[in-house]
């Protein structure tokens, strides 16, 4: 088991900011944003959590295109490019998700998951 | 098992680059909080570190201007909007139930746990082709300005009419209703 763990661990040690590192903290991101939209039952807090899991996918993409072999030049900026696009469409998430949860709110006085079981009034 | 920490401090000691390490710190807290926080108030409050440090991250990363859409758009943006909705929907002198939801949180860590299991390994083991690239240019606004209007002119005009979509629908669905 110990060995194990050493032997993953030298993989980090190799390069302690490197991909493997940035992909880590984008995995523990992603993995806390799941437990967020499993565990909540506020719909807010599992909006939080989406966000959470949006931006490790923005720090997957940066991260790949950081460290991508190859060509060293790159000219379509692949990277920041998809950052940007997916930050306009966590916008528009947000936007939409936060005007049905002012209806739910509305119709049903609360906002909690599991109290909310119909579709409608 | 203490040669696992000596490794770890030997890591964190490195020293090559303490800003990435104080910004990992700086993510992880505040995600932590963020997912798991009782109080809906504090989970956003914690968002903004999160977020903070993201920013930070794609500074890192080579892309000056990704980190300073991510705090226009969403710090300026996308938090102020939950703040707005969690004022607007949380009923005051209405905690959060502790018990009923503590099975929900157990069953989400084990789950969880298990899946960063299996990403980590993948991580690790998987036969990346790793080079380090120079990265965007000090500025890139100019290059990201030019690419948009000519290679991703299309999707940027999607994604424009997108946002224009949402908004008018966000707007449409939260309507006065007169009965």
């Amino acid at each position: 088991m110990t060995e194990t763990i050493l032997r993953q661990l030298d993989v980090f040690l190799a390069d302690p900011t490197g991909l493997h590192t940035y992909l880590v903290v984008s995995a523990l991101l992603f993995v806390l944003g799941l437990i967020a939209c499993m565990a909540r039952r506020n719909a807010i807090g599992i909006l939080i959590g989406i966000e959470l899991i949006l931006n490790a996918a923005i720090l997957n993409f940066m991260v790949f295109w950081h460290f991508r072999g190859g060509q060293a030049t790159d000219s379509t900026l692949a990277g920041p490019m998809m950052g940007i696009f997916l930050i306009v469409l966590a916008a528009c998430e947000a936007a939409i998700a936060l005007a049905v949860l002012l209806n739910l709110y509305f119709n049903f006085g609360t906002v909690e998951v599991d109290s909310i079981r119909r579709m409608k009034r | 098992m203490k040669e696992i920490i000596v490794r770890l401090v030997q890591i964190l000691s490195e020293g090559t680059n303490i800003s990435f390490v104080l910004i990992t710190v700086l993510v992880l807290a505040s995600a932590t909080v963020a997912a798991l926080s009782r109080s809906v108030v504090q989970a956003a409050f914690a968002l903004f570190f999160t977020l903070l440090g993201m920013a930070g991250y794609y500074v890192l990363l080579g892309s000056g201007f990704l980190a300073i859409t991510q705090i226009v758009i969403y710090v300026g943006g996308i938090l102020v909007l939950l703040m707005f909705g969690i004022l607007l929907t949380n009923r005051p002198l209405q905690r959060e139930k502790a018990d009923a939801g503590r099975l929900y949180l157990v069953a989400g860590a084990i789950g969880a746990v298990l899946f960063l299991g299996v990403l980590v390994h993948v991580i690790v083991a998987a036969p990346w082709a790793v080079g380090v690239a120079p990265g965007a240019p000090a500025g890139d606004v100019r290059p990201i300005g030019r690419l948009l209007f000519d290679r991703y002119l299309l999707a940027f005009e999607v994604a424009g009419m997108t946002l224009l979509l949402c908004l008018v629908g966000a707007a449409y669905l939260v309507r006065r209703r007169d009965q």
